[in-house]
């Protein structure tokens, strides 16, 4: 296995793994290919950094082997790919990767892949073997995200001011490090994070950012990467404490985590995306007691909610009796609320005082 | 359960009452004449089975050719030819158009013997001279016969007494034989329950038999010999204590030249000495001395009581003429191309005193069907069963059968599904029934478990060939893949490294092969393995998929 090695190009790295892997088949060995192992078997939660980090548990995966066969021969498809991408200094979506890289294996029915849930961890494996970045890789994923607000930036060169972004906002990019993204001069003094696009739009309407001096954005439920670095930097660079705002179920409260501490996926990357300083200001699972909230704006419980609880609440990195106190209290109750549900009150009641109010009154959870 | 002397006899009273057309007419669908398709199939079974059981009688291995023919819309003839011992000029009437009710009308015990299973050619002379007006044309001819006996019969249908329209002589090809010619109203269908089917069918289970068949198209399809030895010829046994019926006790209790009761158990029935008679009579509380005759119907119904219930021997199981497991795996397997053919014969059993033996077969593979259900093929001494499959013993006990065991697909207790077929062969004296029309066996427990017994015996059998070549298969579709994936892997780390594609290549291959022959690669094992990989990739939750984002779109 290649160890992180900044100092070669990708290009080297990926010439590195592939002629090792030619000198064990020349000298008539069953070629293999060592990988940090990804997942919760191999993610510890580190107390000083309060971030979920990657332990340093390894898999070795065989060629001659029937269960990894298709893996390994899949990593080398897509290690030549990206050395093609880096050798041609262009991007591509890992979804143009998965399609470049999809074809019929000699004369059988059998396909490279089945589909894009295969070619994306071979990515991620990829990424993590050569110890380099998404971005060195020339790869980047579909963009989900948009963001205004009281800042102007310089993306690709373009000076853009994200107050005159209109309804729809600035989308951001997958790819956001400085040299595409540049913060320009900001005004604004925090960061709402909103879990929804819908959510985030009834905010700009209310022109949110401008009354209250911030910066709104959202990452369309689960944030991809460049949203969540984004935020990083800019709670790095320009000093802004971020809010997070989500729905009172097990996956808002899983997405505040990942903000705030990293997520098991991506547990590698954990040091340059997590926000350890990140406050959660709704939805609580106390607040359709404390906001007098309808019964009929709650969903049941479903047993697939249940379960995800249980799994969640015995997270090393969920352990905050505040966090493990939300949890019960909603399973108590049997309920979850959407972010919507505060519409019963009023279309304005989370703009103008839910969100303003909880940020003053400093009742939020870290 | 229905006795077939009981039958007989009621047949028989019936007969006085009314006119033989009356009766034909009202008990068309006991024998087998409820429907036009039916019709013909019963008119060539009787007509073959008369041929196979003459030939057996007399010792010759069977050629037979059966033929039909289309005359109108309607209307076929069917020509049945056999080189049987042939019929001296007298009998021929008698023979064809005299309804008689099977050989056991006269016995109390019995044996085993396709008659039990029809009313007999006389009823499709019948049958037909109704539907066409047409008589019954005969040629026969005896081995010592310089010429061929040609008659053309009808049956009296007020006296059941036959009307001999004419009768010439002519010259034969054939040595000896008999053929048969008559015109009926009929339906001739292909595929299920067609003749075609039953004519192989019947060559399965008659394995020393020739058969050819000609259909209405002029298609010729011959049904070969697979061996030249002759069945067994089955004996006439005694019943045994255990199957009788008080009926059939008093019948005997009056014909019986025994002078005393205990002579007339030791020399009437199966397995009883004279220890077992003294037992027998105690229990009775008969004095041993009485003449049969003069016993009582309370009496006999002692009798009857102490012999269900006496400790005798299983009936005799000599009169029993299984096909034989080898012979008729080889039968099997001359009629399909199969991969695999099995078959058992068991030890006979008992049920209710009647001795029975079951014989299966199975054949998988080959040309048989991949899709839908099993065939399964019922028989009753050597005589295909056609109709009523689902309310058959022999159905029931292949069904209730835990066929998955053997790498058979089956949903739940219906018929399994897959390229097999399964013969089920029960042999006996007395073959129980469902009905009179004689298409399905009874349930009885004896027979079911025997035969469920059979079926599971040559199941394991089955079951070892299809793991087998499942394995075989699995390894190839393995080592296949390994190929593929080393072609794809060569291709890929060429065009990074430069390095030549078709050395790579060659040197995987060459891996891969010294992998399999020091064992260190066993791509048949390894299933389970790649089974419990395929497991661990489900994700859990839907909203979870796209953690870390980029993932989905």
């Amino acid at each position: 296995m290649n160890k992180k090695n900044s100092d070669k190009s990708v290009a080297e790295k990926i010439d590195d793994l592939a002629k090792d892997t030619v000198s064990s088949i020349e000298s008539g060995n069953n070629p293999d290919v060592t990988f940090p192992l990804r997942g919760l078997s191999n993610v510890y939660f580190d107390e000083t950094q309060k971030m979920v980090k990657l332990g340093d548990k390894t898999q070795t995966r065989n060629f001659f082997n029937v269960g990894q066969a298709k893996k390994f021969m899949q990593t080398f498809l897509v290690a030549r790919v990206i050395k093609e991408l880096v050798k041609e200094n262009i991007t591509a979506p890992i979804r143009s990767i998965y399609y470049n890289t999809k074809h019929t294996i000699g004369d059988t029915s059998e396909e490279t892949w089945e589909d894009q849930s295969e070619s994306d961890p071979i990515i991620e494996d990829l990424e993590i073997t050569l110890g380099s970045l998404r971005e060195e890789l020339h790869v980047r994923a579909g963009q989900k995200g948009s963001m205004v607000g009281n800042l102007t930036i310089i993306d690709a060169g373009d000076t853009i001011d994200l107050r005159k972004m209109g309804s729809g906002g600035w989308s951001i990019p997958s790819i956001v490090e400085k040299d595409i993204i540049k913060f320009k001069e900001c005004e604004a003094d925090y960061i709402l994070f909103i879990e929804k696009d819908t959510i985030w739009s009834r905010f700009n309407e209310d022109k949110f950012w401008k009354k209250n001096n911030c910066v709104i954005m959202h990452g369309g439920g689960q944030p991809p990467r460049g949203v969540r670095r984004l935020v990083r930097r800019m709670h790095d660079e320009l000093k802004l404490p971020v809010y997070v705002l989500v729905d009172n179920d097990v996956y808002g409260l899983y997405i505040y985590s990942v903000i705030k501490q990293g997520s098991i996926n991506l547990a590698f990357e954990s040091e340059r995306m997590a926000i350890p300083e990140a406050r959660f200001v709704g939805l609580s699972s106390f607040d359709q007691e404390k906001y007098k909230l309808p019964k009929n704006v709650t969903l049941k419980l479903k047993d697939i909610d249940r379960k995800r609880i249980s799994e969640v609440l015995a997270y090393p990195w969920f352990k905050k009796k505040q966090w493990q106190d939300e949890l019960k209290h909603m399973v108590e109750k049997g309920v979850k609320l959407e972010l919507e549900a505060l519409s019963a009150k009023d279309f304005k009641f989370i703009t103008e005082k839910y969100v303003p109010e909880k940020i003053k009154n400093k009742d939020w959870l870290v | 359960m229905a006795n077939s002397d009981d039958v007989s006899k009621r047949l028989g009273e019936e007969m006085r009452a009314i006119s033989v057309a009356q009766f034909f007419e009202k008990n068309k669908h006991l024998l087998g004449f409820d429907n036009l398709t039916r019709a013909l199939l019963t008119s060539v079974k009787e007509a073959v089975d008369n041929s196979l059981d003459a030939c057996e009688e007399a010792d010759i291995l069977p050629d037979i050719s059966v033929q039909i023919q289309q005359v109108d819309a309607s209307r076929y003839k069917m020509i049945v030819e056999d080189n049987g011992p042939g019929i001296i000029p007298n009998k021929v009437g008698e023979v064809f158009a005299k309804l008689l009710f099977g050989s056991k009308f006269q016995t109390f015990g019995g044996k085993q013997g396709r008659g039990q299973q029809g009313i007999g050619i006389s009823a499709v002379v019948l049958y037909a001279q109704n539907t066409t007006g047409k008589p019954a044309r005969i040629i026969t001819k005896t081995k010592s016969a310089k010429q061929a006996t040609v008659v053309e019969v009808k049956i009296d249908v007020m006296k059941n007494e036959p009307i001999i329209l004419s009768q010439t002589t002519i010259d034969w090809k054939n040595e000896h034989g008999t053929r048969v010619e008559v015109e009926l109203e009929a339906k001739y269908v292909e595929k299920k329950a067609s003749v075609s089917e039953y004519l192989k069918e019947t060559a399965i289970v008659n394995p020393h038999a020739s058969i050819k068949f000609v259909d209405p198209k002029g298609n010729k399809e011959i049904f070969k010999r697979v061996t030249d030895d002759l069945p067994k010829k089955s004996e006439k046994m005694k019943p045994h204590p255990y199957g009788m019926e008080l009926g059939t006790l008093e019948r005997l209790l009056k014909v019986t030249s025994a002078r005393t009761l205990s002579s007339f158990l030791t020399t009437e029935f199966d397995k009883v000495g004279g220890t077992t008679a003294t037992e027998i009579l105690k229990v009775a509380g008969l004095d041993p001395k009485i003449g049969p005759k003069f016993i009582t119907i309370e009496q006999a119904d002692k009798l009857i009581k102490a012999m269900h219930s006496a400790k005798i021997q299983s009936p005799s199981t000599n009169g029993l003429s299984p096909i034989g497991a080898d012979i008729l795996k080889k039968s099997l397997e001359s009629e399909y191309k199969l991969d695999f053919a099995c078959s058992v014969t068991r030890t006979p059993s008992v049920y209710k005193g009647n001795a029975f033996v079951v014989e299966v077969a199975l054949g998988y593979g080959g040309e048989l069907d991949i899709e839908g259900p099993i065939s399964l093929f019922r028989f009753a001494n050597r005589v295909p069963l056609l109709y009523q499959q689902g309310a058959c013993a022999l159905t029931k006990a292949t069904t209730t059968t835990s066929w998955k065991n053997y790498g058979i697909s089956q949903s739940g207790n219906n018929m399994p599904t897959g390229p097999l077929i399964v013969i089920v062969h029960v042999a006996s004296v007395w073959a129980p029934f469902t009905s009179e029309s004689k298409d399905a066996v009874a349930s009885i427990p004896e027979i079911v478990k025997e035969t469920k017994l059979a079926l599971q015996e040559c199941g394991r059998l089955l079951g070892v060939f299809i793991g087998k070549r499942n394995r075989s298969q699995m390894a190839a579709k393995k080592r296949e893949m390994f190929k593929n994936y080393s072609i794809e892997l060569a291709r890929e780390l060429s065009k990074i490294t430069n390095q030549d594609e078709k050395t790579l290549l060659t040197k995987l291959l060459q891996i891969a092969e010294e992998m399999y022959k020091s064992g260190q690669l066993k791509p048949e094992e390894e299933e389970a393995q790649l089974a419990k990989i395929e497991k661990r990739k489900v994700g859990a939750f839907k909203k979870d998929k796209d953690e870390d984002g980029d993932d989905y779109e």
